[in-house]
């Protein structure tokens, strides 16, 4: 029984929140790692054009709040996703084609672009600011729980209780299709095939006839569709506001680097190391350790390694450890 | 037009921009510009030396000048009665205690053979070295932060003058990008960057968080004053001397005070940026400059060459660090308190990185002129964004939603502003207003 306890206090403090943050994480390393492998460079935008894309999917759900369209228990943030993916893309799409484009054809040095991509993230910053406000808003409606820990108590008969929020379930499930869908594209269809192609060796591709600007053109489509629900996810679970999205541009580039900058696989993989290393380590371990130590052993303090103020700091250290031993990654990526 | 003549208008242009705010708004605004302009001039050499000279690409300009703040508190504050006896020897055992566990496990790592031995005894060593740690830390910690928590709660300073407070806080900043140069130099120039935002975020959160060390959140005040160069108001007020001088020149004794309060904060800024401009000119025409920049303009040549990269970019990064730090150090003091969550990544380390491309990397000079002019927009963007948003709003009823919502979110006008003064710069003169020679 204790065992068990033990078991459902982890799976609540623990594994249901790392898995929830981890497919967060995963999405938004995603799209870095796509920007890298395409655009050689290191979009410093990418968590404002998350921002971007969460301040559309927001405005949307209150519109429609107020035009009393709900999606029964889901979220109706859920609905307004696809109006904020093509927002998103919309907006992805003119700042190529207005800023990034100039410097891919004169073959810019990357660092350049990273500079470029700082512009884009002020200019960006301050449109989500100057639209909805720096201050939290929430959005999310519809059931709160999948699960509440009281009625998981009353139908387990435990100590503990084991909640799932309903924002973690659809996190989870959006996550796993997204992946799916982008990982059929990239391997099955043409276009996917010739996005690999360019993305492994340029000169080759153009060699074969790849239209670089389409290619180019569909992978910001496809940023802009995995920012905005990476986005939508987050305010979903935590609440919307605008520097929190700036802030996650550190964990979203340990997620990326760890797995390999330009793997997919690796984005996803490191979404899930960052997410599980960031919630043990600055988890209170007094409640599973309770059950599982005898009473004389009790631990008298929280047990906690690092306070959660502290989060940012183990991403970075990983970060680091990676760099030190294997600089390209957990799973080989192209950078050096 | 000769070059001269044109950096010398240019010069002359931002001055005219900060006298005419003297002119219409007051002299206490034009000042301050003045001084934090001197303030972001100096951050702006730092960065450029990493930039302009060895194209490093550093966005934790934040976390060296908090650094630097740091430095002030921990130097020129009195220090707390009775925190060094109650725990301030325990902190310090603590981290010496820390230190050395990565120092062993390092060893570990270098010595041992590889193989499970080794990595079970890396692991060993981290986990024993830092439960130990915790233990001597945490209670020592609570000691401290029990001691008179409202006025105080953390251990304090040196009680030593405060302008020696600003090379510590140039050493405390070379000492972070030391350790941070010697992990993320020699990969990709994206990892540095990855790197220096993460350790400015950390450098933050310790701040904000070790109340111990400087009272974290709960900030510190009355930092004291680079005396006799800097006077207090109330001194001033209380001189007959002063009261009358101020009278002779038609001015009330509480704004001549405050006028020459600042003017001597300008006069002793103004000294530290021309000592480090010349220093950063003389270093730019030396060889050891011109190896940096052939070193930017092409690695595997420079290295060809027998030039350590590496160890050259770890060199350079630290200066510039360093001169960050004492930049930072000089904020704190000016601003008389240090408050962490004050320090925004987007006001201190991007806007930075704007006032030296505007400006001109690889220019001393040139980011010198830009940090001025970028400080004097970032700081009367505001207004005029009132200004404009009042005039686009006048014909719409007064207390209509979207009237509210514009003028109200004026204040986000700057970021946007700075934003495409970045791009429009370096779309169209990439090299900045005072290109590299």
């Amino acid at each position: 029984m204790d065992l068990l306890n033990a078991l459902v206090a982890l799976a609540n403090f623990v594994i249901v929140p790392a898995v929830a943050y981890g497919s967060q994480l995963a999405l938004g390393a995603l799209g870095v790692t796509l920007i890298y492998g395409i655009l050689r460079f290191s979009n410093f935008a990418h968590g404002d054009t998350m921002a971007f894309g969460a301040m559309i999917a927001v405005l949307v759900t209150w519109g429609f709040q107020a035009a009393g369209v709900t999606f029964g228990p889901l979220p109706t943030a859920l609905l307004a996703l696809p109006f904020a993916i093509l927002g998103c893309i919309a907006l992805v799409l003119i700042t190529d084609r207005l800023v990034y484009r100039f410097y891919r054809d004169q073959k810019a040095k990357p660092v350049i672009l990273v500079i470029v991509s700082m512009g884009v993230m002020f200019i960006l910053n301050g449109l989500v600011r100057f639209i909805i406000g720096p201050d939290d808003q929430r959005f999310s409606d519809g059931a709160r729980f999948l699960i509440s820990a009281r009625d998981f108590k009353a139908l387990t008969g435990l100590r503990e209780g084991l909640a799932i929020k309903t924002s973690q379930g659809i996190t989870v499930i959006v996550a796993v299709v997204a992946v799916a869908l982008l990982f059929w594209f990239l391997n099955k269809t043409r276009t996917g095939k010739s996005m690999r192609a360019y993305s492994d060796n340029e000169d080759l591709a153009l060699l074969s006839g790849i239209n670089p600007e389409r290619v180019v053109m569909i992978t910001w489509i496809i940023v802009a569709a995995l920012a905005t629900t990476a986005g939508v996810l987050y305010g979903l679970d935590k609440s919307f506001k605008p520097f929190v999205y700036f802030q996650l541009l550190l964990p979203i580039f340990a997620s990326a680097i760890v797995g390999g900058l330009g793997n997919p696989i690796g984005a996803i993989a490191g979404g899930f190391i960052i997410a599980f290393s960031e919630v043990t380590i600055t988890y209170a371990w007094k409640k599973v350790l309770v059950y599982l130590l005898p009473d004389s052993l009790e631990p008298s303090g929280l047990v906690q390694l690092l306070s959660t103020d502290y989060k940012f700091a183990v991403s970075f250290v990983i970060l680091l450890i990676v760099l030190l031993f294997k600089p390209t990654g957990l799973f080989k990526g192209k950078a050096v | 037009m000769s070059e001269t003549v044109k950096n010398t208008l240019l010069f002359a242009l931002v001055g005219g921009l900060i006298l005419l705010t003297g002119f219409m708004q007051s002299w206490n605004t034009a000042i301050l510009i003045v001084n934090m302009g001197l303030i972001s001039a100096i951050m702006a050499i730092g960065v450029n030396l990493q930039w302009g000279f060895a194209g490093l690409f550093n966005v934790g300009v934040m976390g060296f000048v908090a650094l630097g703040g740091l430095a002030v508190v921990l130097v020129s504050t009195p220090p707390t009665p009775g925190a060094w006896t109650a725990g301030g020897y325990g902190i310090l055992l603590a981290l010496l205690l820390g230190a050395a566990t990565v120092v062993a496990a390092v060893m570990a790592a270098r010595k041992l053979p590889k193989g499970r031995t080794q990595t079970l005894a890396i692991i060993a060593i981290l986990v024993v070295g830092f439960f130990v740690y915790r233990a001597v830390f945490d209670p020592s910690v609570a000691a401290v932060e029990a001691i008179d928590p409202a006025v105080a709660g953390n251990i304090g300073g040196l009680n030593l003058p405060v302008l020696l407070a600003w090379p510590a806080g140039g050493l405390l900043a070379a000492g972070a990008a030391w350790l941070i140069g010697k992990t993320a130099l020699g990969l990709r120039s994206d990892y540095l960057a990855i790197a220096t935002l993460g350790i400015a975020e950390i450098i933050i959160a310790i701040m904000k968080n070790e109340d111990w060390l400087a009272r974290g959140v709960k900030n510190v005040y009355g930092i004291p004053r680079p005396t006799p160069f800097v006077g207090y108001e109330i001194d001033l007020q209380s001189d007959p001397s002063f009261v009358e001088r101020a009278a002779s020149l038609g001015l009330d004794p509480v704004t001549a005070s405050t006028l020459w309060v600042k003017t001597g904060y300008a006069f002793l800024f103004l000294v530290v940026l021309l000592v480090l401009l010349w220093m950063a000119q003389m270093a730019l025409k030396s060889p050891w400059g011109r190896m940096m920049r052939a070193i930017r303009d092409n690695e595997v040549a420079a290295e060809a060459m027998g030039k350590d990269v590496t160890r050259r970019h770890l060199q350079i990064f630290v200066l510039g660090s360093a001169i960050c730090g004492i930049a930072g150090a000089m904020m704190t003091t000016l601003d008389g308190q240090l408050t962490p969550s004050a320090y925004q990544p987007l006001r201190f380390t991007f806007l930075v990185w704007v006032m030296v491309i505007v400006g001109g990397s690889g220019n001393n000079f040139g980011s010198v002129l830009g940090a001025f002019l970028i400080w004097f927009l970032w700081v009367q963007v505001e207004p005029i964004g009132l200004w404009l948003m009042d005039l686009i709003t006048a014909g719409m009823p007064d207390g209509s939603a979207l009237k509210t919502h514009l003028v109200e979110s004026a204040a986000h006008m700057r970021l946007f502003t700075m934003g495409l003064i970045l791009l429009i710069v370096l779309r169209f003169s990439p090299r900045g207003l005072i290109p590299e020679k």
